[in-house]
């Protein structure tokens, strides 16, 4: 397996998506390339960041409505 | 109140059959605990995708009125929240398609080049610490935010709904009008980039 078709299997692989003998070749490149290791740690880094990154909008408690848009909402309902 | 906010999914469905029956009844208080229990998390998801408050409120406001519209046909055995961020996506990326767009920047510089032979022609550098330690909470979520928006729309928008909203591959593809695949080669080219952005900032663990 090249770097190159690494890089485009990156995403099935953290799925689990990738069959026995793809997997198996995605494993021993990643044994021997340091730089492709290098990579998929930054791709799996990256992801993580993206939650991370709105992680207080989903806080699980209930966030605040501006009143004015619910008296809005709640209005045009009625129209 | 309490009952009917997002802190209750994946919980008491009879709770949803209970706010839909008086809502279903006209009930106005019914209206009012809908919109306070779940306008904040609608209102974010706008937000994310529109970048623009006001297009944000615009959006939820059109969510709830086409969701009470369609209230008779909601189906129960779905749930109220899942039903609602499903209609809140689907006003906001009506938006998106309606406003005026600013002209996409090409992706490619952002994914990584291969020399002939396959292998990269980057030689990668470890970021020293991951991200979640080498920077101060709040500042390493303004850098990572700032890098999502400047990432081209169509792949913004991917990233968006499938990590940040957790939606699955098949209804993010149905909501875009576009394949399953497609939706997975944009969010995997939509990860590269975003790592190409973060790379300079994460390197060495400064920010």
């Amino acid at each position: 397996m090249t770097c190159r078709e690494f890089a485009d299997f990156i995403m099935d692989y953290l799925d689990g998506e990738l069959d026995e003998r793809l997997r198996t070749d995605f494993d021993q490149h990643l044994a021997v390339c340091a730089n492709c290791a290098t990579y998929l740690a930054q791709y799996r880094e990256t992801v993580a960041a993206g939650r991370l990154a709105f992680d207080d909008e989903n806080a699980p408690l209930p966030r605040e409505v501006p009143d004015d848009l619910v008296r809005a909402i709640l209005a045009s309902r009625k129209r | 109140m309490h009952g009917v906010g997002p802190a209750d999914d994946g919980g008491d469905r009879s709770v949803d059959s209970q706010i839909l029956a008086r809502l279903r009844a006209g009930n106005d208080a019914a209206y009012e605990e809908v919109v306070r229990a779940f306008g904040g998390r609608l209102l974010a998801v706008c937000r994310r995708l529109l970048a623009n408050d006001e297009d944000a409120q615009d959006a939820v406001q059109e969510t709830f009125l086409s969701a009470f519209k369609a209230i008779d046909r909601f189906n129960a055995d779905a749930r109220l929240s899942t039903w609602l961020h499903r209609i809140a996506v689907n006003a906001a990326l009506m938006k998106l398609r309606t406003r005026r767009r600013r002209p996409e920047e090409p992706l490619d510089p952002l994914l990584p080049a291969f020399k002939e032979d396959g292998h990269h022609e980057e030689r990668f550098q470890t970021w020293a610490e991951p991200p979640d330690v080498a920077m101060r909470r709040a500042e390493r979520q303004a850098l990572v935010r700032q890098c999502i928006d400047t990432l081209p729309e169509r792949y913004r928008t991917v990233l968006l709904l499938r990590d940040i909203d957790e939606m699955d591959t098949n209804e993010v593809a149905s909501l875009l009008g576009i394949t399953p695949n497609a939706v997975k080669i944009r969010l995997h080219r939509a990860r590269q980039a975003l790592r190409s952005l973060l790379d300079p900032h994460f390197r060495g663990g400064d920010a």
